[in-house]
């Protein structure tokens, strides 16, 4: 089985959130980037499913030179071979139409990546991607099972779940617990470094949004504590000062 | 055994005030984010139970194994990582954040017993034993100290004779890592002239037995023990033959102790981490501990000796590597980081008060361990000389 693990590269959870460039471009400043972790599952999914029935795993990224250490890391951790498509991955469909443009003649059983980036939080990436190559996408995958050529998965749906077959080859997003993290181990890490990686122009499609401005949320203010006795100081304060009531 | 796992989020990141990561290649940190992911998946979380219980995790040995802590500097074609010095310093550093003994477990198998085979052992050997220490599947132990001679190795009793087709082995090794659950110990025994050889001896061998030591008050999540040879019958295809004399197991100790001199800082690191956390959350007299300046003393200080610690590490890594490192410059090094790590420990438990004293957090055992690191591989004072010896060229050992 030929499997395409699709991953970002994006800003650590615990990272300090700050904008530059009049509010228009994030602060990479002391930032440390890790593969996204909704990918990190698919690709931790795709060595399971390599390990059981043999085949190769392709990473992709689409970014600039900086994400190759992330994409080192997931070559650690058991992709095969890499492809980096050189540009910035300016919006969703963008980032779409670089990974079609691979995908089309790549003969790849299975697409896999993150239900979303942790740094935009789109989601939208793999369901344009599935649109793109005619193929269907199905997202958030939370078990992905192979039978030959045909695939059972769960998903998760409001209030409950869903169970699915469909054949190959198709796009999923997926998402905890379709398999756990994997730690690249220094035997891995080592062997990552004759791994191939190959950087790819991106398409000549233009990204067709444009980020206007950021915005943090607004900072915590000031806890007042209330004493149990007196309901009419809350009251107060709810309707006229906090004006939720 | 099955063990508590506490309930926590391990957030530990180390210091490094001057950018000192800029020293490191994108793999050094990667080696490092990967040992840290894998000791808060694997040690953190059961650390402070196996410690309180006196229990050495025997799984432990296989997923060290499976991560490449066992090792890392032996080249692949016999299982180990191939990986430079600065990496393997890394490895013990993130492996000793979690807890001296279980880089004790890591150290012993990688520098002293992996090590020996691999650089005075035969191909047979190398082939035979390497692979199999590298992945877990083997644990091995390291037979030097013994009861009557601690600090002066050359006077050892225990000895073997030739006697024909096997050697006979007699004598007794104490204060030995691993020993109660090692498949394999590499023994350092004199032969009739009186010449130090090392000897492979495998469990199962009539005569060898490996009593467990017992009511250590450090290094509780790592087993220790004793080897007792009565009348052993080692294979003569069991002797390293690629060096003899004490130079070969001081050899040996040169890298345990250049691991250990990352590993200390590693601990040390964990302490400051701790009490930094904790000097910001802990709120007397109306504001964080933090804001104290007794305590704001006590941090700086730590972080001062955690950052000239990293770099005197580091410098020694890349010696290492071009393998111009002395006996002497890792002697430094290895004495320095425990005596900082300490300190740091003692430091660190103070500006937790009371809770400092519980297994909450981490301080009193890597306190409880480090007296036991700042004793073994060479005591403290033994640097000294070793250093002393250097400077004047007058050893003062005897």
């Amino acid at each position: 089985m030929k499997i395409l693990v699709c991953i970002t590269h994006v800003p650590d959870t615990t990272s300090r959130i700050a904008f530059t460039d009049g509010d228009t471009k994030f602060d990479k400043n002391g930032v440390q980037f890790i593969i996204g972790p909704y990918d990190d599952y698919a690709l931790a999914r795709a060595v399971e499913l390599k390990e059981q029935s043999g085949g190769s795993i392709t990473v992709l990224n689409v970014g600039e030179a900086e994400t190759e250490p992330t994409i080192r890391k997931a070559l650690a951790i058991g992709a095969d071979d890499a492809i980096r498509i050189n540009a910035f991955p300016e919006d969703a469909l963008f980032v779409a139409k670089q990974i079609a443009a691979v995908a089309k003649d790549g003969g790849f059983d299975l697409i896999l990546m993150g239900r979303e980036s942790i740094d935009f939080n789109g989601g939208q990436v793999h369901g344009m991607v599935g649109e793109l190559l005619g193929i269907p996408s199905v997202s958030p995958v939370m078990t992905l099972d192979i039978d030959g050529d045909t695939a059972k998965i769960s998903r998760e749906i409001e209030g409950g779940k869903e169970y699915m077959e469909l054949p190959l080859p198709f796009v999923a997003g997926c998402q905890e617990p379709i398999a756990e993290w994997k730690i690249p181990n220094m035997r891995g890490i080592m062997s990552a470094r004759t791994k191939p990686l190959e950087v790819k122009d991106p398409t000549g499609d233009a990204p067709k949004t444009k980020v206007s401005k950021f915005e943090l949320p607004p900072a915590k203010g000031d806890v007042k504590l209330v004493d149990p006795d007196n309901m009419d100081e809350l009251v107060n304060l709810l309707k006229n000062e906090a004006k939720v009531i | 055994m099955s063990a508590e796992k506490r309930n926590f989020v391990d957030e530990f990141e180390s210091p490094d005030f001057y950018a000192l990561d800029d020293l490191l290649t994108e793999e050094h940190k990667l080696i490092r984010s990967s040992v840290r992911d894998f000791v808060k998946k694997e040690i953190t979380p059961y650390i402070e139970d196996w410690a309180e219980k006196n229990h050495f995790p025997e799984e432990i040995v296989k997923k060290f194994g499976e991560v490449g802590a066992f090792g890392p500097t032996i080249p692949t074609e016999y299982g180990g990582g191939g990986l430079d010095y600065t990496s393997y310093g890394l490895i013990m550093q993130e492996v000793e954040r979690g807890d001296s003994g279980m880089r004790s477990t890591a150290s012993v198998q990688g520098s002293l017993v992996m090590y020996p085979i691999y650089a005075y052992g035969s191909e047979e050997q190398k082939k035979k034993y390497l692979p199999k220490l590298a992945s877990g599947e083997m644990l091995g132990c390291f037979g030097l100290t013994e009861p009557n001679h601690g600090s002066n190795p050359s006077g050892m009793e225990t000895h073997f004779k030739d006697k024909g087709d096997h050697y006979l082995l007699n004598g007794a090794k104490m204060w030995i890592s691993n020993s109660p659950y090692a498949d394999v110990a590499v023994v350092w025994a004199k032969n009739e002239e009186g010449r130090i050889h090392g000897l492979i001896v495998e469990r199962g061998m009539e005569g060898f037995s490996t009593p467990e030591t017992h009511g250590k008050w450090s290094l509780r999540a790592s087993c220790t023990g004793e080897l007792v040879f009565s009348d052993v019958k080692v294979p003569k295809e069991n002797l390293l033959p690629g060096k003899s004399g004490l130079g070969a197991p001081m050899g040996c100790l040169d890298k345990a102790r250049y691991g250990i001199a990352w590993g200390a800082i590693g601990a040390a690191m964990d302490c400051y981490d701790s009490a930094k956390r904790y000097s910001l959350e802990r709120v007397q007299f109306g504001k964080p501990i933090g804001a104290f300046q007794l305590v704001q003393k006590k941090l700086s200080e730590m972080l001062t000796e955690i950052t000239k610690a990293q770099l005197l590490n580091w410098k020694l890594g890349k010696m290492m590597d071009e393998g111009k490192a002395t006996t002497s410059q890792i002697s430094m090094a290895k004495r320095n980081s425990v005596e900082v790590a300490l300190n740091i420990a003692r430091e660190a438990r103070q500006i937790h008060g009371g809770m400092g004293i519980t297994g909450e957090y981490p301080m009193m055992r890597h306190m409880m361990n480090l007296e036991s690191v700042v004793t073994y591989e060479g005591t403290h004072d033994i640097h000294l000389l070793i250093l002393g010896a250097e400077i004047t060229g007058i050893p003062a050992f005897k």
